[in-house]
């Protein structure tokens, strides 16, 4: 699976929490990463903070934070952790990189 | 540590029983664990939990469910009797569901916290009010997102928050082996307060259900396992005994038995608040006493309640017409109650709730088991001892007469040694006997025991005809009342013998 002109635009939603500051953290790791592998384009992320909208983590089911869900394409897919991990968390969420060298950095 | 000086403040759970062995309930804005393995009620107590906490005190409740879905919970609890649908319409019963989705398995690919799960509780809480929380179980969420140490971690923050919020909190988690670690994955105790394990033992051919508070810091519980009982519209009943923990004084009340000249015997009837246990083999008149014993309930302000483990309804009511009484004109004046049940069919526990149930129902004067022997059967020894220990205890609490059956094996035999143990319980104990009389078979009566009172202790000979049971004299030169086989030896019989002896002295010193 390439990131070619064709391919659908990724929607993610990010599960986060205010404390300790790891939500802002996970929320740069996730846009970076997805920046890098399908360009600013192609992915829309919104982020949620689960002390502020607690109905919306009911709503989607939400234990850990941060969790990462991707909505669309079909079918849904989740990854909880703090991101770090790149080459990990592109391949849980089905995105295959553009080019190993653009999140080579990532992963060491 | 600070020492505990009083005793923690307690919710009371309106569970039946529970909060007697917990003296006075579960320690409020805590978390109590429970744990056992499968099958043993952790869902059915985590449920209830929140039930009588509606139903009883309005108090509402969010239950976190991590394993099944809130419409398997909800169809689940209709059976006990529980209606959560209606509640959660109310706004008194909130589901968050933590149960796996199978279209959605999560992938952890670094450090997480359980802040998720921690803001939608709170939420929940907040929605409805809520003063309890159950969370059913901790093992599935931790099988999921393993990683021992991070969740211990975050268990420990999530129920800490949970204690500030004031709820008071059941977990369930399960146990894989009767005699492993307390819970699975061996950090959920750590996270808990108190600790419960429930089991579900099978003894002979019954179920032994019990619950044991494991430790409740800081707070008085009674130790040891109590038996309990999980029934359809009623949910888990933790088996009272009431008598352990009332030092309600002895009645000295005492009532007819049913038959004058037994009452002549025991000393002026039995106890109210006593039990006692008749002793027979088969055809020596146990029926019939019963008979006698639940009859006398139709006496102004008595009523009886007669459970039968042996016979049936019809046989109950043909076997007394045929001494002249009508037990369905009794129990069509409420002055009767008549439950059969074979102990086969439920373990000593059940019958215990079943009792207790219909004690409070129909609220008798006076209670007949007929029977115990078809107990034995089914649950053994420690089913029936432990069957007695309850029957006694609830009517010493009701200040009930009690009347129990029970069959010797041989028609001679004195007693058995499972007799001896039973009779520890017994506050008087009556024998109906064979007894041989000159080579022929007679029927005897002897009160072997009257805790409390001065009885006649003699050997007496019964006589059953239509009219019921009549007693005669005093047989005299009886030997092996309680040994084994009872003989009556006449005075006539006794010079004859006499006679043999001395002729066969004289003949030996010529």
């Amino acid at each position: 699976m390439s990131n070619g002109p064709d391919n659908p635009k990724y929607t993610l939603r990010l599960y986060v929490s205010g404390h300790l500051g790891t939500g802002q953290r996970a929320a740069d790791n996730v846009s970076r990463l997805c920046v890098d592998a399908l360009g600013v384009a192609a992915f829309t992320l919104e982020v949620i903070d689960v002390r502020e909208r607690p109905e919306l983590a009911e709503r989607d089911k939400v234990l850990a934070t941060p969790t990462l869900i991707r909505q669309s394409p079909p079918p849904p897919r989740r990854v909880i952790g703090d991101f770090n991990d790149a080459f990990a968390v592109l391949s849980a969420l089905g995105i295959a990189p553009a080019t190993p060298a653009s999140v080579g950095g990532a992963r060491q | 540590m600070n020492h505990v000086l009083h005793d923690v403040p307690r919710l009371e759970t309106g569970l039946s029983g529970l909060d007697a062995i917990t003296r006075g309930g579960l320690p409020q804005a805590r978390s109590t664990l429970v744990t056992g393995t499968a099958g043993t009620g952790k869902t059915v107590l985590a449920v209830q939990f929140l039930a009588q906490g509606i139903s009883t005190f309005r108090q509402n409740g969010v239950f976190v469910t991590c394993e099944e879905a809130p419409e398997d919970i909800r169809r689940n609890s209709s059976g006990l009797g529980f209606d959560i649908s209606a509640w959660e319409k109310e706004g008194r019963w909130r589901f968050v569901d933590a149960s796996p989705d199978p279209d959605q398995p999560a992938r952890v690919t670094g450090r997480y916290d359980l802040e998720g799960l921690l803001a939608r509780v709170e939420h929940a809480c907040g929605l409805v009010k809520a003063s309890r929380v159950s969370v059913d179980s901790i093992g599935s969420l931790l099988g999921r997102l393993d990683d021992g140490d991070v969740m211990r971690l975050e268990l420990h923050r999530v129920f800490a928050h949970l204690k500030s919020l004031g709820v008071t909190v059941v977990i369930t988690a399960e146990r894989r082996l009767e005699n492993g670690p307390v819970a699975r994955y061996g950090v959920e105790e750590f996270v808990a307060d108190n600790v419960m394990v429930l089991r579900n033992n099978h003894e002979h051919r019954s179920r032994r259900r019990t619950m044991e508070i494991l430790k409740m810091r800081g707070a008085d519980h009674m130790a040891g396992e109590w038996p309990f009982a999980i029934s359809p519209g009623r949910g888990l009943q933790v088996v009272p005994h009431e008598a352990r923990e009332s030092g309600r004084k002895v009645s000295n009340q005492r009532v007819t038995i049913g038959q004058p000249q037994l009452d002549e015997m025991m000393g002026g009837g039995v106890y109210r608040g006593s039990t006692t246990l008749v002793s027979g083999a088969p055809g020596t008149g146990k029926t019939l006493l019963v008979s006698h014993f639940a009859g006398a309930g139709s006496a102004p302000q008595e009523r009886c309640l007669l459970v039968a483990f042996e016979e049936g309804r019809e046989q109950l009511v043909r076997n007394a017409s045929g001494w002249g009484l009508d037990f369905e004109d009794l129990e069509s004046r409420g002055r009767l109650c008549i439950h059969c049940s074979h102990p086969d069919a439920a373990g000593p526990e059940q019958q215990l709730i079943d009792i207790r149930n219909l004690l409070e129902e129909f609220r008798p004067t006076r209670l007949v088991v007929d029977g115990l022997t078809a107990m034995e059967n089914v649950a053994g020894e420690q089913g029936k001892y432990d069957f007695m220990m309850g029957i006694t205890a609830m009517i010493r609490h009701r200040d009930l007469a009690c009347l129990l059956t029970s069959s010797t094996p041989a028609l001679l035999g004195g007693q058995s040694i499972t007799e001896c143990r039973a009779s520890t319980l017994a506050d008087a104990i009556i024998l109906l006997r064979y007894a041989e009389v000159c080579g022929a078979i007679a029927r005897s009566i002897t009160v072997l025991k009257v805790r409390g009172s001065d009885h006649d202790s003699s050997l007496r000979e019964l006589k059953i005809d239509d009219g019921g049971m009549h007693i005669g004299q005093a047989f005299s030169n009886v030997s092996g009342v309680l040994s084994g086989s009872i003989t009556v030896v006449t005075d006539d019989e006794l010079a004859r013998t006499q006679g043999v002896l001395d002729e066969l002295r004289g003949a030996a010193t010529a």
